[in-house]
């Protein structure tokens, strides 16, 4: 495998839904691509789409109308059938949910539930399974991992379930791992704690990591490159260094002069004046518009495409390069 | 848990005490004097008075229960006023065949109930489900009498296929299955609807769960994520309604004991009442009360076996 060959391509990636009031288009043509070993974090408000994009590459979403390609290793996952599909999830590609309270299986023990993710994927036998479950455990760092095993989710921590969830999504050796928001829902230092494992099991397994987060700050730690989202499409994607040094995109401008502090409450992105616009009810044109100070006429008329501003940056708006627009347009 | 269970035994002796005291209060209020039964038609007032004395129905009423209770602790219930029997012992004879139906009639209706049900859940919306739920509202509507009539009418009169009345022997015996069959069909059908709607929500309602999402997205098929993650949450719910249900089924076994003849509880009391005996009509209200009592004791440590949260809730 050469680096240049995308582990996952996504193109024109559409996720709709039926509702009462019209069909709604949660995710709407998105193109993106992770290499083996990359992390690309996966940022926008709530609401944005993110759960949606990353659910549907597993086909997670029931009732959900999906279109476009989810090329892995150049196969198209939409294209596969069920059996083919669920080799897919848990073994090549693991998740990883934001609840970590209510993602395991109340009922089961800690154990059980990895000793499954294993047995689904590979022929070894129960006591196999269980010294690779221990194994797992033991290197999410939970205390005493033997007897965890025979813990049930509501005698951990949110702390502990979540290092419980990564061993399960780590326990088939993924190639790909995707982690919806794995931190949300933890307090702070556990926070960085999970943060800090998920790094060094990055580090050790070489897996591919599509993170998905509100949290600018987990975005600067984590990510080798980002992507924005808003109202259901990728608004600019780059080098994680270069978008917080350069952001094209107003939305994403937005985004940082926003970003807390560092100790501050970083709960909400609400950083810029109006909201999402309903998905029922999207402007013509441009999604950001009416909440973007740099609108120009056809913002309003005609959608800006995913174009590339410099090498590996690429931004959707009629007035990128931003930066150098102002510019010039100041000296005029 | 375990603490939870014995609570739940303590509780239940007021209950019991209640059923006796209603059941003793019944005895004092209705128009018959027992002493007039027992000395007969020709029984001369001295007599009667002495009957009276006898039974110790000339004491003050609340040492009349007092010694009741203590005649219950010790397992005298009183005799039959029609044939004088014992009423502990008729009681005893009695429930053997009782719990047999019940048995019987459970042992397909609720595992029907949850597969229909769960059958419908994974298939919302389809005809199968649209099937269920009409067929299960049907089963609520219809009373269980009619049923049983119906059963009686044709599979037993005119077709002859099963026996008319009566019990034929113990259950693992073909004849005792052959008389078993109507009556049990009778009785688990009240239930099966019920059992499959409760079921049918609750699967739909847990197979929105995250915890699901995380079983398919481990790469779970649908059939191993409604076994083995859906189900064991789903049926917690279902469980209640058996025990909230159980009144039902004892009203349902006493209908289904007079039709088809069935030597148990329910035809032993609707007999002490039509002929007013009523300590033997009150020993059978004393055991349908012990029966929901123990039901509702089975239901509680269900529930610690299928939920892991209770079960540490209280050690
Ligand atoms: N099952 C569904 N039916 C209809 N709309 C949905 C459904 N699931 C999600 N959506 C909509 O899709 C949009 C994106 O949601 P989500 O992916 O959860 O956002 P994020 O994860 O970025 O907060 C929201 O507007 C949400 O209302
Ligand atoms: S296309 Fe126009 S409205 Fe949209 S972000 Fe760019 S400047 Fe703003
Ligand atoms: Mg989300």
């Amino acid at each position: 495998m050469t680096p240049d060959v995308p582990l996952i391509e996504v193109r024109g990636l559409r996720v709709g839904f039926h509702t009462s009031g019209g069909t709604v288009a949660a995710v709407d043509d998105v193109d993106f691509s992770v290499r083996t070993g990359e992390t690309l974090a996966i940022v926008g408000e709530s609401g944005s789409g993110k759960s949606v994009m990353s659910l549907s590459l597993l086909r997670l979403v029931p009732s959900a109308i999906t279109s476009g390609e989810i090329l892995f290793h150049g196969e198209d996952l939409l294209a596969k059938p069920a059996h083919a599909m669920r080799d897919i999830r848990g073994g090549r590609i693991g998740m990883i949910f934001q609840e970590p309270n209510t993602s395991l299986n109340p009922v089961q023990t800690i154990g059980d539930q990895i000793v499954e993710a294993i047995q689904l994927h590979e022929a070894v036998g129960k006591a196999a399974a269980r010294a690779r479950a221990v194994e797992v455990l033991e290197l999410t760092g939970i205390p005493s991992p033997k007897a965890r095993m025979r813990s049930y989710p509501h005698e951990l921590s949110g702390g502990m379930r979540q290092r419980a969830m990564i061993a399960m999504a780590l326990a088939c050796r993924p190639e790909l791992l995707i982690a919806d928001e794995p931190t949300t829902a933890l307090d702070v230092t556990v926070q960085a704690q999970i943060l800090d494992l998920m790094r060094e099991l990055k580090a050790n397994s070489g897996a591919a990591i599509i993170l998905i987060t509100h949290d600018l700050g987990v975005v600067a730690e984590m990510a080798d490159r980002v992507a924005v989202m808003y109202a259901g499409r990728i608004v600019e994607i780059a080098p994680v260094t270069d978008l917080f040094d350069g952001p094209e995109h107003p939305y994403t401008i937005g985004l940082l002069s926003s970003m807390p502090s560092i100790d501050g409450d970083s709960d909400t992105l609400t950083p810029i004046e109006g909201s999402m616009p309903d998905p029922l009810a999207l402007p013509a044109g441009c999604r950001f518009q009416p909440r973007c100070p740099f609108a120009i006429k056809r913002c309003a008329v005609e959608a800006p495409p995913l174009e590339t501003v410099r090498p590996g940056h690429l931004s959707a708006c009629w007035r990128a390069p931003l930066l150098e627009t102002l510019t010039r347009g100041g000296q005029q | 848990m375990t603490r939870q269970l014995l609570w739940r035994l303590l509780t239940s002796i007021p209950v019991l005490l209640g059923v006796l005291l209603v059941g003793f209060l019944m005895l004092q209020v209705i128009p018959t004097d027992p002493a007039t039964i027992i000395a007969g038609p020709s029984g001369t007032a001295a007599e009667i008075e002495d009957i009276r004395r006898q039974l110790g129905l000339d004491a003050p009423i609340m040492m009349q229960f007092w010694f009741y209770l203590l005649r219950v602790m010790q397992g005298d219930l009183g005799r039959s006023i029609i044939n004088n029997a014992p009423v502990a012992s008729e009681l005893v004879t009695a429930l053997g065949p009782t719990i047999e139906l019940m048995v019987a009639s459970l042992i397909w209706a609720v595992p029907l109930g949850i597969l229909l049900g769960t059958l419908a859940a994974m298939r919302r919306g389809q005809v199968f489900d649209r099937a269920v739920t009409a067929l299960s509202v049907a089963g609520v509507s219809v009373p269980a009498f009619w049923v049983g009539l119906l059963l009686l009418q044709f599979a037993a009169f005119r077709w002859q296929l099963f026996p008319l009345q009566g019990r034929g022997g113990p259950l693992w015996t073909l004849n005792g299955l052959h008389h078993v069959a109507l009556p049990a069909l009778t009785l688990g059908l009240i239930f099966i609807g019920p059992v499959a709607r409760m079921t049918r929500t609750a699967v739909v309602e847990v197979l929105g769960a995250d915890f699901i999402r995380t079983a398919r997205a481990k790469g779970a098929s649908e059939f191993r994520v409604v076994t083995r993650h859906a189900l064991r949450t789903a049926l917690i719910p279902v469980v209640t309604l058996i025990g909230l249900q159980i009144g039902s089924l004892l009203g349902g076994a006493v209908i289904a004991e007079t039709i088809f003849g069935w030597p148990g509880i329910g035809r032993l009391a609707v007999g002490s009442i039509v002929s007013s005996d009523f300590p033997m009509a009150q020993g059978c209200i004393l055991v349908l009360a012990c029966g929901f009592i123990v039901v509702n004791f089975v239901v509680d440590a269900l529930y610690g076996l299928l939920d892991p949260r209770i079960r540490s809730k209280v050690r």
